[in-house]
């Protein structure tokens, strides 16, 4: 851990640092996503939508954010 | 007799949700949105399916699928295409549950890229865990009528056998397996895979399949929307022929003209 206020995180893969405290609320923004179009895994675990703005990240968490495209 | 009226009314039902139209059409593999959303539209299908993947986060103001296709208008089926494991699709199920907001879902676990045929040991086990999780998993499979039991068993809401490999466009290589799984289903059956052309949706209708699921015949078309107008002629063509009743197969010739009063 770099102790200058930031947390190390993996997000679709890509490393990432982000701000100590920061919500998964907050990051979808910093993000650009909009928070009713994609879902969040956290460590393999489903975040509800509805808690995006509790759930504050933490150093060495992993985050898969996924939405829906053309497929067969 | 209006001819509308004689053929009434006749929709299909998925755990509990009914539907006019008898064709699922997948949306990859458009040159666009726009022409994707024609093609949907031409169809008149009320599902389309849909796979689950990374957002693209280097740029994310780029143009979604749902801003073309509107998922309050048209069902969004979430597939597990590209899966290998059980595992793999369950998680990309939980994941799509969160993004929709619903249990309607098509489950599919490959065996191998070569053939994209199903590995029926894991799709079973995803079927298990699905139906105990509370989702409703239409569920693609081998032309396999008891491995197509034991799938209801294990909570399918519906029964997808492939006709032919995806995006083969080989059409129905297997119409006695289909009908034999027709015939002993108690869930819809709709043959998912294969259909190359429209006379190929037409067969699988007039087998009595519930429907159609296709993505590569259309969109691969030359003219994609207006293959995707075919198709939808092809499905109410032969859905129509499977409830007329075709008639008996003969062997040698039978004159349709009176012998009486030949001159």
């Amino acid at each position: 851990m770099v102790y200058d206020g930031t947390v190390s995180i993996r997000v679709n893969g890509s490393h990432r640092r982000v701000r100590q405290g920061m919500t998964l609320a907050e990051l979808a923004l910093e993000l650009g996503l909009e928070p009713t179009r994609v879902a969040v895994e956290r460590n393999l675990e489903i975040v509800p939508r509805s808690t995006l703005a509790e759930v504050v990240i933490e150093d060495g968490d992993d985050y898969e954010i996924v939405t829906f495209v053309g497929g067969g | 007799m209006n001819v509308m009226t004689s053929i009434g009314e006749d929709t299909w039902t998925v755990a509990g949700r009914t539907f006019r139209s008898r064709l699922i059409v997948g949306t990859g593999k458009y040159k666009s949105f726009e022409q994707n959303a024609a093609a949907v539209a031409a169809s008149g299908a009320e599902i389309v399916t849909v796979a689950v993947r990374r957002v693209n986060i280097a740029d994310p103001k780029q143009p979604m699928l749902t801003d073309f296709i509107d998922p309050k208008q048209i069902v969004y089926l979430p597939n597990t295409a590209g899966c290998f494991t059980a595992d793999e699709a369950i998680r990309t199920l939980r994941l799509a549950r969160e993004a929709g907001g619903w249990t309607l879902v098509k489950l599919e676990v490959l065996g191998e890229a070569k053939t994209l045929y199903p590995d029926m040991i894991e799709t079973l086990r995803a079927t298990e865990i699905l139906a105990k999780e509370g989702f409703d998993p239409m569920v693609y499979c081998a032309d396999d009528p008891i491995a197509a039991k034991r799938l209801e068993e294990a909570g399918a809401v519906a029964i997808m056998p492939l006709g032919a490999p995806i995006g083969s466009g080989l059409g129905l290589q297997n119409e006695v397996m289909i009908r034999i799984m027709v015939e002993n289903a108690t869930v819809p059956v709709l043959v998912d895979a294969g259909v190359g052309t429209a006379s190929d949706a037409a067969v699988a209708m007039e087998l009595g399949c519930d429907g159609v699921l296709m993505n590569t015949a259309i969109a691969e078309a030359k003219d994609p929307v207006m293959m995707a107008t075919a198709m939808r002629l092809a499905v109410e063509s032969g859905r129509l022929a499977y409830r007329a009743g075709r008639m008996g197969k003969r062997r040698y010739a039978d004159p349709s003209s009176p012998l009486a009063g030949l001159i």
